[in-house]
């Protein structure tokens, strides 16, 4: 799986709340494989219009926040849908951390499977980070996860991740490998769980 | 002796295999429930070269994008066609039993797998969609995961979770005749919010909610979700038991017996604590509907939609001004006067028979003054709704008698309300573009859909009930 460490890039405001997966990526789209194509249709039905036209005040419509690799977003991003394609489409569109007050707790789960860093924010940082990038895009933001902090020029802000997601992201582990590690410790649990709980087996149908 | 535990712990630490020092917990997953979607997480274990580790635990289900209408013909789409016969493909490869397209037991995951007897109390469950909340209602700890974990589960049975914290809502007293289990499940929402319960497992008790039958219980859990739970659960009793015996792949006999013995203890001891505890009182409940795009976003049905001018937090009133918008609805105008254009009478949230009937209840001998489409949560319930007579009323009514699967709620199947019309829908998301692009949903429950229907905008159905009975 891949790390997250340290990230210094452009940050794109999208201080909305409750943007759904439904939103970051609609249902129409599901369909498709892992794909760049994915990326394209990122919100697709915020930044453009029924005929396929793009909102030019859509702020990741910008031509300078197009290749933005952070969003700051508002509270609640992600809930909704478990559909984990939508960390697919805002990795395929190039982003690897989006900062918010609230995330969906499947949303936060699918990011860390993939890379991807969900960084809790208190509300009234999320809307000072926000309005500080959208006032002065150029300065970049370096998120630190090692360190749990966010910093954009001389201010820094301290967010907070579960500890077991900021340790699979630093190290990078894979939960297939992690787990086959545990092999005789599922095996043994299996045995003695169908002595407990013999009423756990799905009968035969009838 | 041992420290008090609520229903939550209880069920977690009977799947515990085991706990790394970071806390995170390896679960033993009892039932995992795949559909058309999955397929990116049998891509997954494939580039691995992994095989299904428990295929006797594995069941697909086509619900997403199965037709409703016209299931005699080929499916038109190809793209939509290809997801169906994916699942079948991965389904057959990996000697999973699959309810497809075309088996009598097909429907709504989320009702096949109670239905069926699948799902029983203590069994850790889960599923590639956030619905599956649905299942604690018959005391199993059950939660929506994404494609990665889909593929963990596939290869492993196990997964790595973190434990949640632990809330409880107490709904006490008693829901008056015409509210029902979505009227509760849309009153926590809009008191906790949208995203109240994240990172919780929430227990629901109370005397409002042991008098639902499974089929509110399961209407409730299921939209723990939109509260932003991990999952919901409420204890088993006799009424879950009753459910279930003599289901298809329920332990028959005495075993059953020795069963219903041990889910007998899973239940919160007396003295447990929880991180959270809320309280609601289930007289104080009328009928809700949603106005804006969140579920959250929900009143009484005698109310008004908000007016942003008249409020004071600058981000809220443009969280109004936003919602109203989209929506199409003036500010501050009357709930009753919003006419709609479409109902929906479908989905893993409220599409069981008892659903059904309480739609029908009111909709007998009336018509639809707007079209509608009624899709039943499975082929089963399809069935059982014919034999009573309900596809009648519903037709006679002037609305759509389709099969079964998730349709309009979601979309993907090409059912979807067209763009800028409003649908009464008893469906759990009324997100922007959720039933398709620029589409507007209310949501409520069957017998509310019913009531805007023969209204033609939406409705209190209580007057609507007089000397009927709700079914």
């Amino acid at each position: 799986m891949e790390k997250f460490g340290r990230l210094t890039a452009k940050a794109c405001p999208l201080l909305l709340a409750n943007v759904d997966t439904d939103q970051i990526l609609p249902a129409r789209y599901l369909k498709l494989p892992r794909s760049p194509e994915l990326g394209r249709v990122l919100l697709n039905d915020l930044r453009r219009d029924p005929d396929g036209n793009e909102n030019p005040d859509f702020p990741l419509n910008r031509p300078f926040w197009r290749d933005a690799k952070i969003l700051v977003a508002g509270r609640n991003f992600g809930g909704g849908s478990s559909r984990e394609a939508a960390v697919y489409a805002l990795y395929e569109a190039g982003i690897r951390c989006v900062i918010a007050p609230s995330f969906g707790d499947i949303f936060a789960q699918n990011s860390v499977k993939n890379g991807f860093l969900a960084a809790v924010l208190p509300e009234a940082d999320v809307i000072e980070l926000g309005a500080a990038v959208a006032a002065d895009p150029e300065l970049p933001v370096t998120v630190d996860l090692e360190q749990q902090t966010i910093a954009r020029g001389n201010r820094s802000f301290a967010f907070t991740i579960d500890p077991i997601s900021r340790n699979q992201l630093l190290n990078g582990w894979d939960d297939v490998d992690m787990t086959e590690s545990y092999g005789d410790r599922i095996a043994a649990f299996k045995a003695a769980d169908r002595e407990r709980r013999p009423w756990a087996q799905p009968g035969p149908a009838g | 002796m041992s420290e008090a535990q609520t229903l939550i712990d209880k069920l977690w630490s009977a799947h515990e295999i085991a706990r790394r020092e970071d806390g995170a917990t390896l679960l033993w997953v009892d039932r995992h429930y795949v559909h058309e979607g999955s397929f990116l997480a049998f891509t997954q274990m494939r580039k691995r070269g992994r095989l299904v580790a428990e295929p006797g635990l594995t069941f697909g289900i086509a619900d997403h994008y199965v037709p409703t209408r016209g299931r005699d013909r080929a499916i038109a789409d190809p793209t939509i066609a290809a997801m169906v016969t994916t699942l079948e493909a991965n389904a057959s490869a990996s000697r999973i039993s699959l309810f497809g397209l075309g088996d009598p037991r097909q429907g709504i995951v989320h009702v096949v797998g109670p239905e069926q007897g699948l799902t029983l109390p203590g069994l850790l469950i889960v599923c590639g969609d956030s619905h599956t909340s649905t299942h604690g209602a018959f005391g199993a700890y059950a939660f929506g995961i994404g494609a990665s974990e889909v593929a963990h589960v596939l290869m492993t049975q196990t997964l790595w979770q973190k434990k949640p914290r632990r809330m409880r809502v107490k709904v006490s007293g008693k829901a008056a005749a015409g509210v029902g289990a979505k009227d509760i499940a849309l009153a926590i929402i809009a008191r906790v919010g949208a995203d109240g319960a994240q990172g919780h497992a929430v227990e629901f008790a109370g005397s409002a909610i042991t008098a639902l039958s499974m089929e509110g219980r399961m209407t409730l859990c299921n939209m723990s979700i939109e509260a932003g739970g991990r999952c919901g659960v409420i204890a088993p009793d006799a009424v879950t038991f009753k459910y279930l015996r003599g289901r298809p792949y329920v332990p028959k006999g005495p075993a059953f017996d020795q069963a219903a013995e041990a889910w007998s203890n899973l239940v919160s001891d007396p003295a447990a604590a929880f991180d959270r505890e809320v309280g609601l009182d289930a007289d104080t409940i009328a009928p809700i509907v949603t106005w804006g795009t969140t579920p959250d976003d929900a009143l009484p049905i005698d109310g008004s939609v908000p007016d942003p001018g008249r409020e004071r937090d600058p981000a809220r009133a443009k969280y109004l001004r936003d919602a109203l918008d989209y929506m199409g609805i003036a500010p501050g105008k009357k709930l009753t006067d919003i006419a709609i254009d479409r109902i929906f009478i479908g989905s893993c949230t409220n599409a069981r028979i008892e659903d059904l009937r309480a739609a029908a209840a009111v909709l007998a001998g009336r018509t639809s003054k707007v079209p509608g489409l009624v899709s039943p949560g499975s082929s089963t319930v399809k069935r059982q709704a014919e034999e009573e007579g309900l596809d009648r009323i519903f037709r006679d009514a002037g609305l759509e008698w389709a099969e079964s699967g998730c349709s309009m709620c979601v979309g993907i199947n090409g059912d979807i309300v067209p763009s800028g019309e409003r649908c009464a829908s008893t469906t759990n998301r009324n997100f922007r573009g959720r039933q398709g692009p620029g589409a507007r949903t209310h949501l409520m429950s069957p017998a509310m859909v019913a009531a805007a229907a023969i209204s033609g905008h939406l409705a209190d159905v209580r007057p609507l009930l007089a000397g009927r009975n709700p079914g």
